[in-house]
């Protein structure tokens, strides 16, 4: 009886439709998030993870629509994140059906803002994401707007920082690898992983299982998010569990 | 007849899914069942089944259920004097115990004997909160765990929370998991059960939980 590692598809969702489609399965839609949600529940994923790249805040109507309609689908726990600013905007995903919330932006500009979610609605529901870029061997900084922002914030201060205001779980995207297809930046999710007390998740730049195990064994992360690698039929999330059962990781093999 | 489930919604979380998934159950496994979720007593009297959900920090839960006129004495009524089927659900689980140590100590509802206290796990690699998927480990039988394959090969359950109830009684745990030492899953006197972990968010293991409850004659 071991806490499992939880691997988290993640689906980019634009005006209310999955980015670049989820081609996997015989989706009728593949653009339609509601039904990748349930495909990967069939799947045995173990949380989902949806993030909004809307551009224009006045369209959060259609994506707490979206995230409504996949709580009421799917019995397995949703992350959501993307332009989550004010604590009303948690409230009202919280509301629509969201188990947990990502903050991103709006945790480096003010801090205080992660103490007051996680007040307001517990730790376990607080996700701060986290995207860096190192600057020198050993050392990352926090980027903002997709990575063309710096900060001069250095990574694992800022994670320590943010999990003492009460943030229960960091999401870790390398911007360096995120789209690379050639592994998640393992110094960077280890350095964060050994010096927080809450759950990371691994998150950008998996191309094959094995990257996929490497974020667990050697990043030390707790969960592992990938996008394209499932998205576009490349693994099962089968496949990636029973290859990661076979490293020796603890899955849960449904 | 249709039995109605009452999910009592005292401002702690969204309780849509929840219901959602009692719903399903309840069509799944062909019990007829109405699922109200409200914060009016007269509902939670009414009720044949009643839920306590709950996430967030215990003190903060204790404060919202007080809030609710007349709410502790109702469930007082029904579920303690009259007996009827009564699940708590994560920190709705929590809220039955004597005292919580959460930030600071605030009195439960002391159905079931014991503290709420800090996971410390041996192993401090581990990490809180104890979030994710896990099994477990049954300790005695129970009408809500039937059919439910348990142990280090059975199904799993979703859990989320960095505190957790120690019973003061061993008769009152039903099911424990494991977290770097034992931690309560799942605990049950007479009427009386909670649920640390979410049987809302737990796929085959939670939907199947939810069904013996809504059938539970305790």
């Amino acid at each position: 009886m071991t806490l499992k590692t939880r691997i988290i598809p993640c689906l980019d969702v634009k005006d209310g439709r999955v980015v670049k489609g989820v081609k996997f399965l015989d989706l009728v839609d593949a653009g339609d998030p509601v039904e990748a949600a349930k495909a990967y529940d069939a799947a045995g994923a173990d949380e989902l993870c949806f993030l909004d790249i809307t551009a224009s805040h006045e369209d959060r109507g259609i994506l707490l629509d979206v995230v409504t309609r996949t709580a009421e689908a799917c019995f397995m726990p949703l992350t959501v994140g993307g332009g989550v600013r004010k604590v009303e905007d948690i409230r009202a995903l919280l509301l629509a059906g969201a188990d947990k919330v990502s903050i991103n932006t709006a945790a480096v500009t003010n801090r205080q803002f992660v103490k007051e979610a996680a007040e307001k609605f517990g730790d376990q529901c607080i996700v701060v994401a986290i995207d860096a870029k190192q600057v020198t061997p050993g050392r990352w900084e926090i980027f903002t707007h997709g990575g063309r922002n710096a900060t001069g914030i250095e990574a694992t201060a800022f994670a320590r920082e943010v999990v003492s205001l009460g943030a229960g779980e960091l999401l870790v995207t390398s911007m360096d690898k995120d789209g690379t297809k050639s592994g998640y930046d393992l110094g960077l999710t280890r350095a964060i992983a050994d010096a927080v007390s809450v759950p990371v998740i691994a998150s950008g730049g998996v191309g094959d299982l094995d990257d996929l195990v490497a974020g667990v064994s050697e990043g030390h992360a707790s969960a592992v998010l990938a996008a394209s690698i499932f998205h576009f039929g490349t693994y099962t999330i089968g496949q990636a569990k029973a290859h990661m059962a076979e490293a020796g990781l603890r899955m849960r093999l449904v | 007849m249709t039995q109605s489930v009452a999910i009592i919604d005292y401002g702690s979380g969204n309780l849509h899914s929840a219901a959602k998934a009692f719903e399903r159950a309840a069509a799944e496994s062909g019990i007829a069942s109405t699922v109200h979720v409200t914060s009016d007593t007269a509902v939670v009297r009414a009720a044949d089944r009643i839920v306590l959900p709950g996430v967030g920090a215990f003190a903060d839960c204790r404060r919202g259920l007080d809030a609710v006129p007349g709410m502790v004495e109702v469930l007082e009524e029904v579920v303690r004097a009259k007996g009827r089927p009564f699940l708590g659900i994560c920190v709705g689980m929590q809220l039955l115990a004597s005292r919580g140590l959460e930030y600071t100590v605030t009195e439960g509802l002391g159905w079931i004997a014991g503290d709420v206290a800090l996971i410390k796990p041996r192993d401090e690699s581990l990490k809180i909160p104890h979030m994710g998927w896990n099994t477990l480990h049954q300790q005695q039988e129970h009408p809500l765990l039937a059919g439910i394959e348990t142990g280090p090969q059975g199904l799993h359950a979703y859990f989320v929370h960095s505190y957790a109830l120690v019973p003061a009684r061993a008769e009152d745990v039903v099911a424990l998991t494991d977290h770097g030492g034992p931690v309560t899953a799942m605990v049950a006197r007479d009427n009386v059960a909670g649920t640390q972990f979410h049987p809302e968010k737990s796929q085959t293991l939670g939907l199947k939980l939810i069904a013996n409850f809504l059938g539970w004659k305790p």
